[in-house]
C-alpha cells in the first residue's frame, strides 16, 4: 500500500465533482441541484488546498478556498430567494415543468 | 500503514459514501442529512492537509449557515401536509454514462500527470499566515467579498420579500 500523497486527494475530489453533476443532471427539485453545486465547489476547494499543500506554493491556495467558501454561502442565499419567488409562481420547484417565462 | 493514511481512507470514505447517497436517495430531507456527513468528511480531509483554519471556516459556514439555508428551502417549498419528500429523476442512464466517462477521463489525467510535489513542513498554525495575505496580497478582493456579501444580503432579502 503506498503511502497517502498528493494523487490520493485529487482523485477524491474528482470523484466528489462527478457526483456533484450527476445530481445536478438527473435531481428535478431545484434544492437538489443546489446540493450538487454545493458537492462541487466543495470538489474544487478540495484541490485548492491540496496543492497548497503539497506543491510549497506559500497559502496562496488556502486563502482562494476560503473566497470560494463565501461565494458559495452568498450564491446559496440568492438562489434560496429565487427558489422561494418560483415556488410563489409555480406551486413547485421541478426544474422540468418550470418551462414559462411570462404567463 | 501510518494513523496519517487510516484517517485519510475514513474520511474519503466517509465523503464519497455520504455524497453518494446525497445524489440517489429519493427523499430530500434525507439528501440533505446526508450532505451533512459529506461537510463533515471534506472537514477531516482539510485538517489532515494541515489547513485547519479552511477546516474550522467550513465547519461554520456550511454545517452551521448553508445546509440549514437549504433544510429552510426544502420545508418552504413543500407542503407542510406531505409527509413524503420525493424528488423526481430524468435521463438516469444518459447521465451516468456521460458522467462516468467523464470521471474516468480525469482520473486518468490526475494519476498520468507528473505534478511538481515538493510538500513544506507541516505549519503549526495557519490563521497568522492567511491573514498577512489578506490584508496585504489580496486586500481589494477582500473588500469586493464583502461589498458582495452586503448586495447579496440586500438583494435575497429583498427578492424573498416580493
Amino acid at each position: 500500500m503506498i503511502h497517502v500523497g498528493l494523487n490520493h486527494f485529487l482523485i477524491v475530489s474528482a470523484i466528489l465533482f462527478s457526483f456533484g453533476i450527476f445530481g445536478i443532471v438527473t435531481r428535478k427539485n431545484a434544492v437538489m441541484v443546489l446540493m450538487g453545486i454545493e458537492l462541487i465547489l466543495n470538489a474544487a476547494n478540495i484541490n485548492f488546498v491540496a496543492f497548497a499543500r503539497y506543491g510549497n506554493l506559500g497559502y496562496n491556495g488556502q486563502v482562494m478556498a476560503l473566497f470560494i467558501i463565501i461565494l458559495a454561502a452568498a450564491e446559496a442565499a440568492i438562489a434560496l430567494a429565487i427558489v422561494l419567488n418560483v415556488y410563489k409562481n409555480f406551486s413547485n420547484v421541478n426544474v422540468d415543468e418550470i418551462d414559462n417565462l411570462k404567463e | 500503514m501510518s494513523v496519517y493514511d487510516l484517517m485519510f481512507y475514513l474520511f474519503a470514505a466517509l465523503t464519497l459514501v455520504s455524497a453518494f447517497f446525497v445524489v440517489t436517495l429519493r427523499n430530500i430531507v434525507h439528501s440533505a442529512f446526508f450532505l451533512l456527513f459529506t461537510f463533515f468528511g471534506v472537514v477531516g480531509l482539510y485538517v489532515l492537509l494541515a489547513a485547519d483554519f479552511i477546516a474550522i471556516v467550513q465547519l461554520v459556514v456550511y454545517v452551521g449557515g448553508i445546509l440549514i439555508l437549504l433544510l429552510f428551502g426544502v420545508m418552504l417549498t413543500n407542503k407542510i401536509t406531505n409527509v413524503q419528500i420525493k424528488t423526481g429523476t430524468f435521463q438516469l442512464l444518459p447521465s451516468i454514462i456521460g458522467v462516468g466517462l467523464f470521471l474516468g477521463i480525469l482520473v486518468e489525467t490526475m494519476i498520468n500527470t507528473k505534478w511538481k510535489v515538493s510538500p513544506a513542513e507541516i505549519p503549526t498554525t495557519t490563521a497568522y499566515s492567511i491573514g498577512t495575505l489578506l490584508l496585504q496580497d489580496y486586500v481589494v478582493v477582500f473588500e469586493l467579498l464583502g461589498i458582495l456579501l452586503l448586495i447579496a444580503l440586500i438583494g435575497a432579502a429583498s427578492m424573498a420579500r416580493r
